[in-house]
């Protein structure tokens, strides 16, 4: 998030579109309804009528995958009617800037594809630069090649009629959001945008956030109270186990993982981000200073100047490789990998196409799985169509600790890092997950020290001294993320001032690139200072009156409640709108005041610097050349999709999307044998894959099965009744289902054709409640799920696939 | 007159010295907050934060004689301010349930059955599958001849249930092993 929970409460109009976030975050309702109280409108727009929908002012349907559609509709809306905050747009974003003569858009692609490798030479979308290297502008915003006009034709397209014909929204519904999202672009007016999975899992799903992070760099709603583009996360440390980077392609605070190319760390900080404007910070040059200092969290002494810090140690990705999840399943499923660890997750039921996955467990001769409870994937070997007799894979599971067993602190999505305390002991012999890790690496590292083995050198030089009285101690990795200073510091080049060797850094800005500074994670430095651990603080002072509680735990990056807070302010430092103050430049004390502000420099005036101090430009994006699938959002159908032809232009699919080939990789479109639209999605008594929610009574007697809801329309023509069961059939799988007929979903017009939509959570599976017949539990919607995802994230598509559903007992029409 | 669990536990407090319950009017609630409050009489309180979605909501416990005999919303906290939904709610009983995997467990290749073993066992056992693994797999460069150092034969998942500590633990473990394919829910 950009912001935070309790900022909706500042908004005038939140716009829920990609979520349903009164079921699914309930209690952020809250901030919602006090926003509401006060007079603000609370837009949902949502293929299905959901709770949210009757807390909202306004409620939208649209058919599943099609958002940028009726959003590229809104950018039309905004720019023709003149709603957008012309100050802003032309000081704060790159609207001003000229496109390269070269850059084009015909027909659904954008210059540079390559047919045959389906993706795109993107070096034709580049910013034209002058003699000094600096981006050209045209402030008027008149020239042709500038973004501004380039955004308008792009747009011009996506008419309230063209754009109804694609979502199924009627357009006087369309106008209806339009105009009421666009009154925020007036002065003092703030409009906050909440998304979630209903945005993500798409083959398109960047450019459906991209498309609303150029409404709001239009309406001026980025980095304001009450503003930004709000991702609601689905657990409640998916933003830190993301910022410690378990993912493939980052490492910790999001510096890019090696690559076989970069073989030395001077090669790494090569790409280190660049400006040639005076004007833009570009904060991420000082990248080297960040990898240096996790290098020496890593290896610790044995990290030297003489050694590169030890950056040889860390593995390399090839030049290009994407080892994310999608391509993970698949190579499991080829065999490649002998071992597997699934730790806290399971992927039997998580992953899309799970019957490749479960297929992909067999395939393994070890996996170790550490979890609360049992699940689809820890017994993966004696579930459904599986014989154990036929499946070599050794399964060790680990009983680990429940987070009222343990000690450490979690980071939700407003970037609040919160600790938390153990109340009791884990029950049996489960552990807490860090001191099953610490032993592990323990058990390791000693065979690699007794027996030898293959470069040995990462494991044997590793730092891994986290122990208090032979015990694994959380506080002392809470302080290696924070970092120390390695050595007595005279003068400290930043201001001046002396630090002891072995105290913690006071944040990101003392880090330095010549190891005398370790951090195990620049973004979390000024966590855990020599002041003490700033996430377990609980004073509940809020000084700005705009519930920013900055003494309420501790947000990322510096204790910043609102990113980007630089562009709330004009050229002097006065806040936009002083109804909501979150930054103002103090003349006389020469300093801000309200909240930490992104970075410390005075006001922008006519020769200060830019607000955006994370781009390399120093202003927000509308347009984005560095995607793989283009610098504008374009409206492409999924993979599989109801409509023979994209109505946009002639590519019906993403252009850039990988297709996967392999025997369970199966997809339908416009097959009259599936054809539902089909989307999953979470009730609020579960949670995930269920594994933390199946097995507690209370919520699985209140949420006893899987179902299958589908409009009265749909019911009829398939002779389903309300309560009956049913089975949801797509190319890869089958599931059992109870019936839930209702209003809630209704068939859409789309062009000449009805298109009927179906919903299914995916919280079930076959292990918990046992299900030797459909009225008990039930099994995973991934099992319906394509294997694609979107280009750029190669997050899977499971909230638009092609589906049907019949009565249990009545076949399948083949 | 208003009065929420924690004002009126202070509040009978004061009542000992002297302030008439009266104040109370006829306000049912009291009489059960005061039930609720001998049931959490001298049990230990701490605070939490819920691991459902990714709000954030406080919560707290109350544990007498080593058993967790309460757990609810942090009133305190200020996005919640006590408030919970059904499953932050109903966190109690991911500690107090009879199916909590408790043992370490083993299926032996071709089994039909878990058998229980040590964590001595388990965790020797797996720390030499992962070497033997490693070793067997280890690339120190590619077809292109740069150094690549890793290993391709083991992947990971997870995970976003994990504390920060232990993400940032668990990160550091697998690079130092070598490997590339890490991913986790994030991802999906």
């Amino acid at each position: 998030m950009t912001n935070h929970y309790i900022d909706f409460r500042n908004a005038d109009v939140i716009l829920n579109m990609g979520s349903n976030v009164c079921e699914n975050h309930p209690v952020s309702y809250k901030w919602i309804k006090a926003a509401q109280d006060r007079g603000a409108i609370f837009i949902h727009v949502d293929p299905r009528f959901t709770r949210t929908s009757t807390k909202a002012d306004v409620y939208v349907r649209l058919r599943s995958g099609t958002d940028i559609a009726f959003l590229g509709g809104m950018i039309k809306y905004i720019l023709d009617n003149n709603l957008y905050d012309e100050f802003y747009v032309k000081n704060y974003t790159n609207a001003s800037f000229i496109v390269n003569p070269k850059y084009g858009f015909d027909d659904g692609l954008f210059s540079g594809y390559d047919q045959n490798k389906r993706t795109y030479d993107t070096s034709t979308w580049a910013l034209e630069k002058d003699e000094s290297g600096i981006p050209k502008r045209d402030m008027t915003l008149q020239d042709p090649r500038c973004v501004f006009q380039l955004l308008k034709k792009h747009y011009s397209r996506y008419t309230l009629e063209k754009v109804s014909q694609i979502t199924g929204t009627p357009a006087k519904d369309l106008e209806k959001v339009y105009k009421v999202y666009g009154s925020t672009g007036a002065p003092g007016k703030a409009g906050t945008e909440l998304y979630a999975m209903g945005w993500t899992q798409h083959t398109v799903g960047v450019q459906n956030i991209r498309a609303m992070s150029i409404i709001q760099m239009l309406l001026g709603n980025m980095g304001i109270a009450g503003g930004g583009v709000n991702a609601l996360r689905g657990e409640s440390n998916v933003q830190g186990s993301t910022d410690q980077a378990l993912l493939y392609h980052i490492i910790p605070g999001y510096l890019p993982a090696p690559r076989a190319q970069w073989a030395t760390l001077a090669d790494y900080n090569k790409t280190t981000p660049s400006s040639k404007n005076p004007r833009s910070v570009n904060w991420w040059k000082n990248r080297p200073k960040y990898i240096a200092s996790l290098l020496k969290a890593y290896y610790g002494d044995n990290a030297t100047k003489e050694n590169d810090f030890g950056y040889a140690w860390l593995p390399k990705l090839d030049p290009t490789q994407d080892a994310s999840w999608l391509n993970l399943f698949d190579e499991m499923y080829k065999g490649v990998f002998s071992g597997f660890l699934s730790w806290g997750m399971n992927p039997a039921c998580s992953g899309a196409n799970a019957n490749k996955v479960r297929q992909a467990l067999a395939k393994l001769d070890w996996m170790v799985n550490v979890n609360v409870f049992d699940s689809e994937t820890g017994s993966f070997w004696q579930g459904p169509g599986m014989n154990p007799k036929k499946i070599k894979t050794e399964v060790f599971q680990l009983p680990c600790a429940a987070f009222m067993e343990k000690e450490g602190s979690i980071s939700n999505s407003g970037r609040w890092m919160q600790w938390r305390y153990k109340a009791i002991d884990p029950p049996g012999e489960a552990k807490p997950d860090g001191d099953i890790i610490y032993e592990l690496f323990k058990e390791i590292r000693a065979l690699y020290e007794k027996e030898k083995g293959i470069f040995p050198d990462p494991i044997l030089n590793l730092k891994w001294d986290y122990e208090t009285d032979g015990h694994f101690d959380v506080h002392k990795v809470a302080k290696e993320i924070n970092g120390y200073f390695l050595e007595d510091i005279v003068e400290h080049p930043v201001d001046k001032k002396a630090y002891k060797k072995g105290t913690l850094v006071p944040s990101f800005v003392y880090l330095l690139d010549d190891g005398r500074t370790s951090s195990g994670n620049w973004i979390y430095a000024a966590s855990y200072t020599e002041a003490g651990n700033m996430a377990a603080r609980r004073k509940k002072a809020d000084p700005t009156g705009l519930g920013l509680y900055p003494e309420w735990g501790w947000a990322w990056p510096v204790n910043r409640r609102i990113i980007y807070n630089r562009a709330s302010v004009d050229l002097e430092g006065n806040p936009r709108d002083p109804k909501r103050p979150l930054l103002k430049w103090d003349m006389e004390a020469k300093k801000w005041l309200g909240d930490v502000p992104d970075g410390p420099a005075p006001p922008m005036g006519t020769n200060g610097v830019y607000p955006f101090i994370m781009k390399p430009d120093g202003v927000a994006s509308v347009f984005g050349p560095g995607l793989k699938d283009g610098p504008f959002p374009e409206h492409y159908e999924p993979l599989e999709c109801p409509v023979e032809r994209n109505l946009m232009s002639s590519q019906r699919i993403n252009p850039a999307i990988k297709i996967y080939a392999g025997d369970l990789d199966k997809f339908a479109t416009c097959d009259p044998k599936y054809p539902l639209v089909c989307s999953t999605y979470r009730v609020t008594e579960h949670w995930q894959t269920g594994v933390l929610t199946r097995w507690l009574p209370w919520l699985i007697e209140a949420e006893p099965q899987m179902f299958c809801e589908m409009s009265y329309e749909l019911a009829e023509l398939k002779g389903i009744k309300n309560g009956e069961p049913v089975v949801v059939e797509t190319q890869r799988g089958s599931v059992e289902a109870v019936a839930i007929v209702t209003r809630r979903l209704k068939p859409f017009q789309i062009a000449d054709q009805t298109v009927h939509q179906i919903g299914i959570p995916w919280h079930f599976g076959w292990r918990w409640p046992e299900s030797k017949n459909f009225s008990r539990g039930g099994d995973s919607a991934n099992l319906l799920t394509p294997t694609v995802g979107d280009p750029n994230t190669m997050i899977p598509e499971s909230k638009a696939f092609m589906a049907n559903v019949r009565k249990v007992g009545r076949k399948a029409r083949r | 007159m208003k009065i929420s669990r924690r004002s009126f536990i202070k509040m009978s407090g004061a009542a000992a010295a002297g302030i008439g319950l009266s104040q109370l009017g006829f306000d049912l609630s009291p009489i059960e907050s005061y039930a609720a409050e001998l049931r959490i009489k001298n049990a230990k309180e701490t605070t939490h934060v819920c691991c459902y979605c990714s709000v954030g909501c406080g919560q707290i416990s109350h544990v007498s004689d080593g058993k967790l005999i309460n757990f609810e919303g942090d009133p305190d906290h200020p996005i919640n301010e006590g408030a919970l939904c059904a499953k932050g709610a109903a966190s109690y009983q991911i500690a107090v349930n009879e199916n909590r995997l408790k043992k370490v467990r083993y299926r032996a290749p071709y089994s039909a059955k878990w058998k229980e073993v040590s964590w001595e066992w388990a965790l020797d056992k797996i720390a030499r599958n992962i070497k033997k693994s490693r070793d067997a797999s280890f690339m120190e460069k590619n077809a292109e001849g740069k150094v690549v150092n890793r290993t391709n034969d083991i992947a990971s998942v997870g995970s976003a249930a994990l504390d920060n500590e232990e993400c940032w633990l668990y990160s550091k473990f697998l690079r130092s092993l070598g490997l590339i394919y890490i991913e986790h829910q994030a991802r999906i």
